[in-house]
């Protein structure tokens, strides 16, 4: 890149790509030239967005999280996405759908509180439980703390969006080293390994929301030439369809009224998903759910009922993609590839549609769950330094909403257009109204509307200390800056007398440092802990399992072939790792461990041979009691550990 | 602000203190090191500058696209991310100018009122910020109608009462809505060729600058006889977009 030879720095601690979704969450990292997702303990890559309070308060994530969704509802919550950065004000219909509780002593302003059981949790929080639940998936498979990563967002999302994501990150103890686009993430992994230049659309359709973004390839540099969307709009909402027309039914033919029975509900919300998946690609679906009482609910839906009952869902797509077009100044007939992501693109329907719109057959090479996690895992590797694979590979990414200031009557003036590639910046010039007057108020907004009281209010910022001068003298200079993440700083200078003006934040929604502080103690110093403990746990396991394999190898027929010599040097090695197992220092084991797995490689192979000439006596594999031997992987056992 | 073009903008060079590079000592270029690559500290400078570019509107926006890409290469927060503190700002304050500085210069009109702002030249009589603020607060925005317009602007405004007249009254008049129709048509039409206007003020400029560096310094009246022109194009230009969109506003309705 530099005349030079690019040196590609050593990877001594692994940065992850985390996909956290609505529905399902991923951790993904680069191993060597490919993306590749990271399972979780029970062996599976999603992580379902699940949270809640087992009967001791302690939290459990995922699959267990989601039975107890039906069983104790009262305790768990799902698509927390949905309320990350938003205030108890405009969350009003996603209360009527989603069986959200909010915390009773909620006050005016205060960022909104979930209750979970006995418990109250804020947004960033629970989402800070799901993604500790991915850190401990990627130490387990790293051997080691992971400390960095790259976070993707909707597009579409706004700045309090952004930043409660980021804090849910800092509470997870993950240092957040950048937020990236959905779509943009997704192009990535696509782009990987596919290097040519044209102009790309996504479309993302999520299980909360939906993001259109359309990108100009070029020489490796993936170039966001503009994004549009709906950060509430995904299969959620086809779920409530499907959800309120069950219970319509029941009420209807069964007198039965379950609209307020939560168990009943999430037992129909599992139901209606299942069959949703079904539809993607069954002509009809029978549903067939029990009720409480013992009554069942029994009812076919077929594609062509289905297709009627999404269209006013999908049609909100359309929308965004036309005005993403617009603003890109683009025709159809100009964008050259359509990829698809997000689980709701398996809808042969949304397919359908977005052929129509883009006028192509869209792309669908990838698994629409785990592109976005691994892209997050290719721009991951580009800032801890790039690899081979990533050479030359940069994303230079847009904000999705226009940034303004509240002027005199209530008027936004926009300061940063939306669809400004960033990093991007802007300066204002403030003066005061009144002699000797010390502080101007700033009142920042996101939005497209012309009036104040139409757009996002981000923050108001109070300019202080202005140095007394006669009023319309004072020149304050305001920078305003949207970083890569697309989160605006604010900074400002007064520059009659050069002095750098303070400026006071208060976010219009969203935690405050200090919060989010104590939030990162509480749990973080309980992470280390964990972290330990888990290493721990894990090497006992590891150390069980090679003991006992090696009691199996023993009574092989391949133990007769080691030498006097070697026997001796397994059991002293035997007889270390025991011993290291009965105390609690977990390098001794992890020491032994290795020593053992070293000391046993010959009876491993030996093992092996006898296998193979067994098997061609006419014996099955089956016969043959090979064992765990020392040389079965095993750098993932399972383990408890909450 | 009555200073000339060329005192305020140009290709100027980094002050003394500045050319050399922070990290490896080496001469620097303006927002890298060419020796070590590092990224340097932030010169406050124009748009033109920050380039490499004379102060001149006839631009190579094909061979801008390059550099912006050449040097988001350079000047990226993504690829400065494993770098110190002190040189991920860098990174951000260059790279954020250097979006900005793109997103002006590639636009033919951003570009044009980005040096007229240089020259000093206030253009807010007409702009979007001043209209829009009119408009919501009600107050009543001096527009000053182009001489050239006035016949048609008058006779367009009749036709647009009467529409929402007939709006009022339920009543239906196509043959109203066809002449707007054209009007419209019209008006779109010389919104196009003033651009094609802009562009003779831009070589008419840009020779000024050239006979400038050439030795023949342009005098302030000279320049000042140019902008003004300018400023002109732009102000009918606007007050025609705002005049489509009110037609479009009347007809939608």
């Amino acid at each position: 890149m530099l005349g030079k030879v690019k040196n590609f720095p050593m990877a001594t601690d692994h940065i992850v790509g985390i996909d956290l979704g609505t529905t399902n969450s991923l951790v993904a990292f680069m191993q060597g030239e490919t993306p590749v997702v990271i399972p979780g303990d029970d062996g599976l890559n999603l992580l379902p967005s699940v949270v809640a309070l087992d009967g001791n308060s302690q939290p459990i994530i995922g699959n267990a999280a989601r039975n107890a969704l039906i069983e104790t509802p009262e305790r768990a919550v799902y698509s927390i996405k949905r309320l990350m950065g938003r205030g108890v004000e405009d969350i009003q219909d996603e209360l009527q759908l989603f069986p959200f509780r909010l915390a009773e002593d909620l006050q005016p302003g205060e960022v909104l509180r979930i209750k979970l059981g006995e418990k109250t949790f804020t947004p960033p929080e629970i989402s800070a439980l799901i993604l500790r639940q991915l850190k401990r998936s990627a130490e387990r498979f790293f051997g080691g703390p992971v400390t960095k990563a790259v976070i993707t967002v909707p597009a579409y999302f706004n700045d309090a969006q952004r930043q409660a994501t980021k804090d849910a990150g800092r509470i997870a103890g993950l240092e957040v080293l950048r937020l990236v686009n959905e779509p943009t993430a997704a192009s990535l992994a696509y782009g990987l390994d596919k290097k040519q230049n044209g102009i790309v659309a996504v479309y993302d359709l999520g299980g909360g929301t939906f993001d259109i973004s359309i990108l100009k390839l070029h020489d490796g540099i993936f170039e966001v030439t503009a994004t549009n969307g709906d950060t509430h709009l995904g299969g959620d909402d086809i779920d409530n369809l499907l959800i309120t027309i069950a219970l319509d039914d029941i009420r209807g033919d069964l007198g039965l009224d379950l609209h307020r029975n939560a168990e009943a509900v999430q037992a129909i919300r599992k139901a209606v998903i299942e069959a949703k998946i079904a539809l993607s690609s069954q002509p009809s679906v029978k549903l067939d759910i029990e009720l409480p009482g013992g009554k069942r609910y029994q009812r076919e839906i077929t594609r062509q009922q289905f297709e009627q009952l999404i269209q006013p869902v999908i049609d909100r797509t359309v929308g965004p993609c036309k005005q993403a077009m617009k603003d890109a100044g683009l025709k159809p007939e100009q964008i050259d590839e359509v990829v698809l992501v997000g689980g709701s693109t398996r809808i042969p329907k949304v397919r359908a549609l977005v052929k129509e719109l883009f006028r192509r057959e869209p792309h669908t090479d990838l698994n629409p769950d785990e592109v976005v996690a691994l892209g997050a895992a290719v721009q991951a590797n580009i800032l801890g330094g790039g690899s081979p694979a990533t050479e030359n590979m940069l994303l230079l990414d847009v904000t999705p909403l226009s940034l303004g200031i509240e002027v005199a009557g209530g008027v936004t003036d926009k300061i940063i257009l939306r669809n400004s590639t960033i990093p991007a910046s802007a300066t204002q010039f403030y003066t005061t109204q009144v002699d000797g007057q010390a502080n101007v108020a700033i009142h920042v907004l996101q939005g497209e509307r012309e009036l104040a009281e139409d757009c996002r209010s981000l923050a108001r910022f109070d300019l202080k200390g202005i140095p007394p001068m006669a009023a319309g003298i004072p020149r304050v200079e305001v920078k305003f800056l949207i970083d890569a993440n697309g989160i605006l700083h604010v900074s400002a200078r007064e520059q009659r007398s050069g002095k750098e003006a303070e400026i006071q934040v208060q976010p219009s929604y969203g935690l405050t440092d200090e919060q989010v502080e104590s939030m990162i103690l509480d749990s973080f110093d309980n992470a280390e802990e964990d972290f330990r403990r888990r290493q721990l746990v894990e090497a006992r396991n590891e150390a069980a399992t090679i003991l006992s394999a090696l009691e199996k190898g023993k009574k092989s027929p391949a133990w007769g072939q080691l030498t006097t010599d070697e026997k001796k040097q397994i059991a002293k090695m035997e007889k270390a790792l025991a011993a290291a197992n009965a105390e609690d220092d977990y390098a001794a084991i992890r020491k032994a461990i290795d020593a053992l797995n070293q000391g046993t490689m010959r009876l491993a192979e030996l093992m092996m041979d006898t296998a193979v000439s067994t098997a061609l006596k006419g014996k099955t594999m089956d016969e043959t009691d090979l064992g765990e031997g020392p040389t079965a992987p095993h750098p993932m056992a399972k383990a408890e550990f909450e | 602000m009555t200073k000339s073009a060329l005192t305020t903008i140009g290709a100027k060079p980094l002050p003394e203190d500045t050319h050399s590079c922070w990290s490896c000592g080496s001469m620097r270029a303006a927002h890298f090191c060419g020796s070590c690559g590092k990224v340097q500290p932030p010169a406050p400078v124009d748009y033109f500058t920050f380039f490499g570019l004379p102060p001149k509107l006839n631009l190579d926006v094909a061979a801008l696209e390059r550099d912006f890409y050449e040097l988001s290469r350079r000047l990226h927060p993504d690829l400065n991310a494993t770098a110190g503190s002190k040189e991920q700002q860098w990174s951000l304050e260059q790279s954020s100018m250097l979006n900005d500085a793109y997103r002006t210069l590639r636009d033919p009109i951003k570009r044009t009122e980005y040096l007229l702002h240089l020259e000093g030249v206030a253009l807010e009589e007409q702009s979007k910020t001043a209209t829009e603020q009119a408009r919501a607060t009600g107050a009543i925005k001096k527009q000053i109608v182009p001489p050239d317009l006035l016949e048609e602007v008058f006779e367009l405004n009749m036709e647009l009462e009467e529409l929402r007249k007939n709006r009022k009254t339920g009543e239906e008049d196509p043959a109203l809505v066809a002449e707007i129709g054209k009007q419209k048509v019209l008006l779109e039409t010389k919104y196009e060729a003033l651009l094609e206007e802009l562009k003779t003020h831009w070589t008419d400029w840009d020779s000024l600058i050239d006979r400038s560096q050439a030795g023949r310094a342009a005098s302030v009246e000279e320049l000042a006889k140019v902008t003004s022109k300018m400023v002109d194009v732009l102000n009918r230009r606007n007050y025609i977009r705002n005049l489509v969109r009110d037609v479009n506003a009347a007809l939608e309705k």
